[in-house]
C-alpha cells in the first residue's frame, strides 16, 4: 500500500510549560485539499509548524511519505514541501520574478545560480498562479492579494508535492479570496500537489476541503469531509458561539451562519 | 537547444568586470599621486619602461604606497561587504560591520598595545585583533542558545557591549597625555599611513578566503530576507547560515580593523548606494561591494593624503565627507 502523504501518531507539542497539541493522530491522503479549522489559539498554526519540520514535535510521529520528518535534511524536505506563511512584509525591493525564483534554493547547485531552466519554471509559476503581468514589478509595491499569489508561486516554483498555507486569505477582499482558493482546488487537481492549510473561513473550508480536521485546544474535536465535520452542535461547542448550520444554494456543501446577538433578544 | 547564459551569471559579470576596472583604475591613480612630485608618468616608466627610474621614487613607489594602496582596496572590500552581511543577517538597514562590538573590542585592544609602547605592528595589530575576537566570544556567549536568533537580542547586546567599550576607551583616553594620544586618536579615526607590504600580504591571506565563503552564501542571504519561516522550508540551515555569517564576517573584519583602525562608514554606505543602483540581490551586491568598496577607499586615502598641505588627515574623514553626500542626493532621486 502507497503510504499517507503525510502521517502523524500521538502528536505532542509544547511551548516551554504549556501544552498546545495534545496526543494528535491523523493521516492526510495522496491528492487532497485539507483543511484545518478551530477557535483562536487551537494550535491550528503550531500543527502547520510541526508538519512544516519549523518545529520539533515533543513526543510522538510525523512520517511524510512514510519517511519520519526528522531523517529529511531541509534542503531534502524543501524538495517535496512548501510552505506559505501568514503575510510576510518584504522589505526589500526584489521584483516579482526575482521573489518566485528563490522559490528554486533547494534544487540549485553550491553558489546558488539559477539556469535558464529555473527561469522558465519561475516564469510558468508565476502565469499559473496569473501574476505573470507582475513579473518585472517590485515586491514592496504589490498590494496585499497580489503578494499573497506571489509566494504562493514562489511555492509552486519549489515543486514540491505538498503545499503547506498558513490563513492564506485571510485579510483578503472577497475576490481575492476565491481566486487563492480555486487556484488551490487547480494545483489539486492538474499538478497532483496535496493540499494543507490552515483557515479561519468555515464556510470556504466547507466547499473546498476534502477533508476538514477541526481542532479545540490542541486536541481534535472531528475529522472528516465537511458534511461530517460541520455541524450544528460540534460547531456551537467548539467555538461558543450561536450560529445556524444548513445547505448552501449550491447544495452539498454545509453552509454556516453568524447569528448576531440582537437576532437572539428578538427570538427568544 | 543552443545553450543561453543565464540572466543572471551575464549581470554578475557585468557588474565584476566594470567594477573590477573601476578599482584598476582607482589603484593605478593611487600609487601615482601623493606628496612627492612622482606622477603617472613615474609609475608608467617603472612598469614598462627598461630605463631604470631613479632608485628613491622606485621605493617611494613599490615600498609605500603600493602596499598602502592594495590594503586600502581590501578594507574597503571588507568594510562594505561585512556592512551588507550585517544589514541581511540583522535585517536592519542602519547595520554597519561594527554593529556587535568589534570596533569597541579592537579599539579597547590596540590602545592598551599603544599605552604599553608597543610598535604598531606586530605589537599594536595583535592587541586588537584579539581585543575584537574577544568581543565577538563575548557576543556569542551572551547571545547564545535560542535568543541568538533573534535578530534584536543580538542588535542590542551589540550595542551594549559597544556603549561599555566606549566608557572603558573613553577612560583610557583621558588617563593619557603625552604624544601617544595622538596615536590613539589616529587608530580611532582609521589610519592607512605606515603600512607595510606583509601586513598587506598578512589581510589578503586572511580575507581572500573569507570573500570566496561569502559569494557562496549569498543566496542564502537573499532567503534570509524573506523571513525565517519561509527561509528554512526552502531548504537554509538557518541557525548554521547565521552563525556562519556572523562568524566569517566578524573574523574577516577584526583582521582588517586590526592593522587600519576604524574606518567608518564606508560600511555603512557603500552597501545602501550598491543596493540602490544594483537592486537587492546579494548574488550581484557581494562582488560589488568587494570591488566597489575597494575602489572607494582608494579614492579617499588618496584625498586624504594629498588635499592637505602638510602631513596628511584620517582617511576616515573623507569616507564620510564624501560618502553622506553622495548617498542623501541617490536616496532622493531614488524616490
Amino acid at each position: 500500500m502507497e503510504p499517507m502523504v503525510i502521517d502523524i501518531k500521538n502528536l505532542v507539542f509544547s511551548y516551554e510549560k504549556s501544552l498546545v497539541l495534545k496526543e494528535l493522530s491523523f493521516s492526510v491522503q495522496k491528492n487532497s485539499f485539507f483543511i484545518i479549522i478551530g477557535p483562536n489559539g487551537s494550535g491550528k498554526s503550531t500543527l502547520l509548524k510541526v508538519i512544516s519540520g519549523l518545529l520539533k514535535p515533543k513526543t510522538g510521529q510525523v512520517n511524510i511519505f512514510g519517511i519520519p520528518i526528522k531523517n529529511y535534511s531541509r534542503k531534502s524536505l524543501a524538495k517535496i514541501m512548501a510552505l506559505v506563511p501568514q503575510m510576510v512584509s518584504v522589505d526589500f525591493p526584489f521584483t516579482v520574478l526575482d521573489a518566485v525564483l528563490m522559490g528554486r534554493a533547494p534544487h540549485l547547485g553550491v553558489f546558488g545560480l539559477e539556469q535558464a531552466i529555473d527561469i522558465n519554471i519561475a516564469r510558468q509559476a508565476l502565469e499559473f498562479t496569473g501574476v505573470e503581468f507582475l513579473a518585472h514589478r517590485k515586491m514592496n509595491q504589490l498590494s496585499g492579494g497580489e503578494q499573497q499569489r506571489v509566494f504562493i508561486a514562489r511555492a509552486i516554483c519549489q515543486e514540491p508535492k505538498i503545499i503547506l498555507l498558513d490563513e492564506p486569505t485571510a485579510s483578503l477582499d472577497l475576490a481575492h479570496q476565491i481566486r487563492v482558493m480555486d487556484l488551490m482546488e487547480k494545483l489539486k487537481i492538474e499538478k497532483e500537489i496535496t493540499v494543507v492549510m490552515v483557515s479561519h473561513d468555515v464556510n470556504l473550508a466547507s466547499m473546498y476541503g476534502d477533508n476538514l480536521l477541526l481542532l479545540k485546544a490542541g486536541k481534535i474535536v472531528n475529522i472528516g469531509p465537511p458534511n461530517e465535520v460541520i455541524n450544528f452542535k460540534t460547531l456551537e461547542e467548539t467555538y461558543g458561539c450561536t450560529l445556524l448550520v444548513d445547505e448552501s444554494p449550491l447544495g452539498k456543501y454545509p453552509r454556516i451562519t453568524l447569528v448576531p446577538k440582537k437576532y437572539l433578544s428578538s427570538t427568544d | 537547444m543552443k545553450p543561453e547564459i543565464p540572466f543572471l551569471i551575464k549581470r554578475i559579470s557585468i557588474v565584476t568586470v566594470v567594477l573590477m576596472l573601476v578599482l584598476l583604475l582607482s589603484i593605478f591613480i593611487g600609487i601615482s599621486i601623493g606628496s612627492t612630485q612622482s606622477g603617472i608618468g613615474s609609475v608608467f616608466q617603472s612598469l614598462f619602461s627598461r630605463e631604470k627610474i631613479d632608485s628613491l621614487t622606485g621605493t617611494i613607489i613599490w615600498r609605500i604606497r603600493f602596499p598602502r594602496v592594495l590594503m586600502a582596496a581590501l578594507v574597503g572590500g571588507t568594510l562594505s561587504l561585512g556592512g551588507l552581511v550585517f544589514q541581511a543577517l540583522l535585517r536592519n538597514p542602519l547595520a554597519e560591520p561594527y554593529i556587535l562590538g568589534i570596533s569597541g573590542g579592537s579599539a579597547i585592544g590596540a590602545i592598551i598595545g599603544i599605552l604599553l609602547g608597543f610598535a604598531r605592528f606586530p605589537g599594536v595589530c595583535l592587541m586588537a585583533f584579539i581585543g575584537s575576537i574577544a568581543t565577538l566570544i563575548l557576543i556569542l556567549v551572551v547571545s547564545s542558545g535560542q535568543t541568538i536568533l533573534k535578530q534584536n537580542s543580538l542588535l542590542l547586546s551589540g550595542v551594549m557591549v559597544n556603549a561599555f567599550c566606549g566608557a572603558v576607551i573613553m577612560f583610557l583616553v583621558s588617563m593619557t597625555q603625552d604624544a601617544r594620544l595622538h596615536n590613539i586618536i589616529f587608530w580611532l579615526m582609521g589610519d592607512l599611513s605606515m603600512i607595510s607590504l606583509s601586513q598587506t600580504g598578512i589581510v589578503a591571506a586572511t580575507n581572500l578566503p573569507c570573500f570566496v565563503v561569502l559569494f557562496w552564501l549569498s543566496n542564502r542571504m537573499n532567503l534570509l530576507l524573506m523571513g525565517k519561516d519561509m527561509a528554512q522550508t526552502m531548504g537554509l540551515n538557518f541557525k548554521a547560515i547565521m552563525l556562519t555569517l556572523l562568524v566569517v564576517t566578524s573574523f574577516m573584519v577584526s583582521a582588517t580593523v586590526s592593522h587600519c583602525g576604524l574606518l567608518g562608514f564606508v560600511g555603512l554606505v557603500i552597501p545602501h548606494l550598491l543596493r540602490l543602483i544594483l537592486g537587492p540581490d546579494h548574488r550581484v551586491l557581494v562582488p560589488a561591494c568587494i570591488l566597489g568598496g575597494g575602489a572607494y577607499m582608494v579614492v579617499c586615502d588618496m584625498l586624504a593624503r594629498a588635499l592637505p598641505q602638510q602631513g596628511e588627515m584620517p582617511a576616515g574623514v573623507i569616507t564620510a565627507m564624501i560618502g553622506a553626500p553622495i548617498f542623501i542626493f541617490l536616496l532622493k532621486r531614488s524616490k
